[in-house]
């Protein structure tokens, strides 16, 4: 079995604020596995870009991970201090395409020149093999070769996202977080992007941490997965083992609710109420508000890790994640009688 | 204003960008006889919003959505066309007319990341506009509009900054900033993009009521047409600059007719690990707005390319059916179109001067 390049291991992430803390993180574990594609999904506000941040040492001024592990390719990176995570992490080893990628490139410089300074000091390519490199990238994600030379405000949001993957690409990283990465494109580009992505694998070892709320992404392009709710992991696995048995109930209603454009009439189910502001104690399942399988042991404490028999890596962070196959057999069964308007026509 | 005429029409509009790069190039260009180099990020568009409609514009990144929303509400002014706001042309307004109408229209801006003052706690952002217009107002107006688009508790929020909040958070507050001043009229740039299915259901929900409910209209951006579909009863489907296909939106699903449409269609994702999509064929290189082939202007891209796509393909009804209108070759015969009036060939060709 491969090694895991990366591991959360009971991470507890937290931010100062003037009143209570907030409680953004809480016993997340899970592993990526050297030569993964990973996807991470969930709610808005359940902490995904939380976790991307700690990986490399990006929390705001007021976050901290307060206790737990996190190792990357076996090593403990949480105590890192600023030139630690630049020597050891950073840039080599792990890039990321930030949630907020629109306002990461420098507005005053042309992309030409930030290749450059980059090129300088994370490489020893020269200034044009630095720019046939920028060049190459910029055509792999569908930008003119022609607009090296531009700055970030003559690109359209798009662009600017396809510009900051291109970067992200520049020096071969080991590990890539892409936090939200095609939110901004439309289907054909995120499809080509992904498809590239995809491809990655055979030029040299990289994994992917691949954040999105949009879990056919996730199926389609990542090997396992996590979903998240409410600061807290509700389940692990491979894609298919969470798509066919899903055991955690937000993951099960999740699936449910997902739009799948081949059947366009049918009723969306909607997951009532909302996650809640994590800023007490979080001594018990952060979904049992919402769940209809709640009983009173979700709010007795955290849940605990429970392995779905059968599956292997397959965990599921939910006191009744045994009984799910039952008390949740109406929502497991998929229609077959709808149609697809994509294979039939009409 | 006029009764009964659209809430907003726009005629050939047109917004080009000069984007030659100072007097040494536009020297340059001068000697070696070129133009300016031009991005024609909106050209030739039409599009008509009537009250109580919802439009919703799709197209690939680039293709001028944004230009577009931006020129609607004055940021930018159109180098050609007209606009119309009630049956009057904007390009006529007065002073006072503008205020006017920035009030009544609104726009929730693509990228929250960079469209939220820093410095705006969430109440103060909210409470902004509605100073601005001098409209009266409390604390808890502010929290029911925040807990309307999903913030609950308001309070937990109403203090935050926006680093202090998640990208889906700050995306909410936006809208809830565009919706404070009850618009009659929401320009919306991807206002849902980065939200979960479930929270984007609400979202999509609470504009739904507004514009059932309280007559608002809406042009509704996104890339994403399985959210589309919810939202609007017209789909456009913009490409470099223009409107290729328009048609009511389960038809356009089912049954899209512009080979651009149907490769967007084929090109979502399917939530299931073992589905396996079919990837559309349509080849990479997206629209380059500043050298556009003459033509139709997916010919380079179209599997179904013809010697006749090298001319400006007319808007015209597919199947007869009026509702719809495609800027496709395949769709028309074009000896019995020969007689009819030619559109003016437009902006499509290099016939400028
Ligand atoms: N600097 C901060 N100070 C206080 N709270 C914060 C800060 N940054 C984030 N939060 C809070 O932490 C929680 C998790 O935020 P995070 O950005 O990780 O969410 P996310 O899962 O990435 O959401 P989205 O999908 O909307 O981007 C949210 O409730 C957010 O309001
Ligand atoms: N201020 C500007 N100066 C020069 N060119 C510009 C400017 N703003 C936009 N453009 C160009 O106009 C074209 C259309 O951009 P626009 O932002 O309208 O696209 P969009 O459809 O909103 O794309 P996205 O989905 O990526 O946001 C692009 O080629 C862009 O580079
Ligand atoms: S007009 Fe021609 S090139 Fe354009 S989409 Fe139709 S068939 Fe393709
Ligand atoms: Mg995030
Ligand atoms: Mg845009």
């Amino acid at each position: 079995m491969a090694e895991p390049i990366l591991e959360f291991d009971d991470v507890d992430i937290r931010y100062r604020t003037d009143g209570d803390d907030v409680r953004a993180v809480n016993g997340a574990s899970f592993a990526i596995d050297e030569g993964d594609y990973f996807g991470l999904v969930g709610e808005s506000g359940c902490g995904k870009s939380t976790i991307a941040d700690s990986i490399v040492g990006g929390l705001d001024d007021n976050g901290e991970v307060v206790s737990g592990e996190i190792r990357f390719k076996g090593e403990q990176i949480q105590d890192y201090s600023e030139s630690e995570f630049n020597e050891n992490v950073r840039w080599k080893e792990v890039s990321v395409i930030p949630q907020s990628s629109m306002n990461s490139l420098d507005p005053v410089m042309k992309l030409s020149e930030q290749a450059v300074e980059m090129a300088k000091y994370h490489t020893d390519l020269s200034r044009p093999a630095a720019l046939d490199r920028l060049r190459e990238l910029f055509d792999v994600v569908g930008l003119s070769e022609s607009r090296i030379s531009d700055y970030p405000h003559q690109f359209s949001g798009g662009m600017q996202q396809r510009a900051i993957i291109a970067f992200a690409l520049f020096l071969q990283p080991s590990l890539i977080i892409a936090d939200e990465p095609t939110t901004a494109l439309d289907v054909i580009m995120q499809d080509q992007i992904m498809d590239y992505i995809n491809g990655l694998k055979d030029d040299w070892d990289v994994s992917m941490l691949l954040i999105t709320h949009d879990i056919s992404l996730v199926f389609e392009n990542c090997d396992s997965m996590a979903v998240m709710h409410g600061g807290q992991i509700a389940e692990t696995g491979t894609v298919d083992d969470v798509f066919d048995r899903p055991r955690h109930p937000y993951a099960i209603l999740l699936q449910n609710a997902f739009p799948d454009v081949r059947f366009p009439d049918r009723e969306l189910a909607v997951i009532d109420g909302h996650p809640p502001q994590l800023r007490d104690e979080v001594d018990f399942c952060t979904f049992a508000d919402r769940c209809p399988w709640a009983e009173p042991a979700c709010r007795e404490g955290a849940p605990p890790a429970t392995p779905v028999a059968g599956d292997d890596d397959h965990l599921a962070w939910c006191v009744r994640a045994g009984e799910m196959s039952e008390l949740a057999a109406n929502h497991l069964e998929r229609s077959t009688e709808s149609t697809s308007i994509l294979e039939g026509g009409q | 204003m006029s009764d009964g005429a659209p809430v907003l029409e726009l005629r050939s509009l047109e917004k080009h960008f000069d984007t030659t790069s100072g007097i040494t190039e536009t020297i340059r260009n001068r000697l070696v006889g070129e133009g300016p180099k031009l991005v024609r990020a909106v050209d030739d568009l039409n599009l008509t919003l009537a009250e109580n409609q919802v439009q919703g514009v799709i197209g690939e990144s680039g293709c001028g959505k944004t230009t577009l929303l931006r020129t609607i509400i004055g940021l930018y002014d159109p180098t050609g066309g007209e606009m119309r706001f009630h049956g009057r042309p904007t390009s006529e307004f007065t002073k006072d007319e503008w205020k006017e109408f920035r009030r009544h229209v609104q726009i929730v801006f693509q990228d929250p990341f960079n469209s939220l003052d820093p410095k705006f706690s969430v109440r103060r952002t909210l409470a902004e506009p509605l100073e601005i217009h001098g409209i009266d107002y409390d604390r808890t107006d502010i929290e029911e509009m925040l807990e309307s688009v999903g913030l609950t508790p308001a309070s937990q929020y109403i203090q935050q900054f926006p680093n202090q909040l998640s990208g889906g958070e700050k995306q909410r507050v936006a809208i809830a900033r565009a919706l404070i001043t009850e618009p009659d009229v929401i320009l919306a740039d991807e206002p849902a993009s980065m939200l979960d299915v479930s929270t984007q259901a609400e979202i999509l929900n609470l504009l739904n009521e507004l514009t059932d409910e309280f007559g608002v209209s809406m042009v509704y951006i996104s890339h994403d047409l399985s959210t589309v579909s919810y939202i609007c009863d017209h789909i456009n489907v913009m490409y470099l600059g223009r409107i290729v296909e328009k048609a009511p939106t389960r038809a356009l699903l089912a049954d899209p007719k512009h080979p651009y449409t149907q490769a967007l269609i084929r090109s979502i994702p399917i939530p299931d690990p073992h589905y396996d999509r079919e990837q559309a064929t349509i080849g990479g290189e997206p629209g380059d707005p500043i050298d556009m082939p003459e033509g139709c202007r997916f010919k380079n891209r179209c599997p179904e390319r013809m010697d006749v796509c090298d001319e400006t393909p007319l808007d015209v009804a597919p199947d007869g059916d009026g509702d719809r209108e495609v800027a496709c070759h395949l769709y028309y015969d074009h000896e019995e179109r020969a007689g009819a009036e030619p559109k003016p060939a437009a902006s499509d060709g290099g016939e400028r001067p």
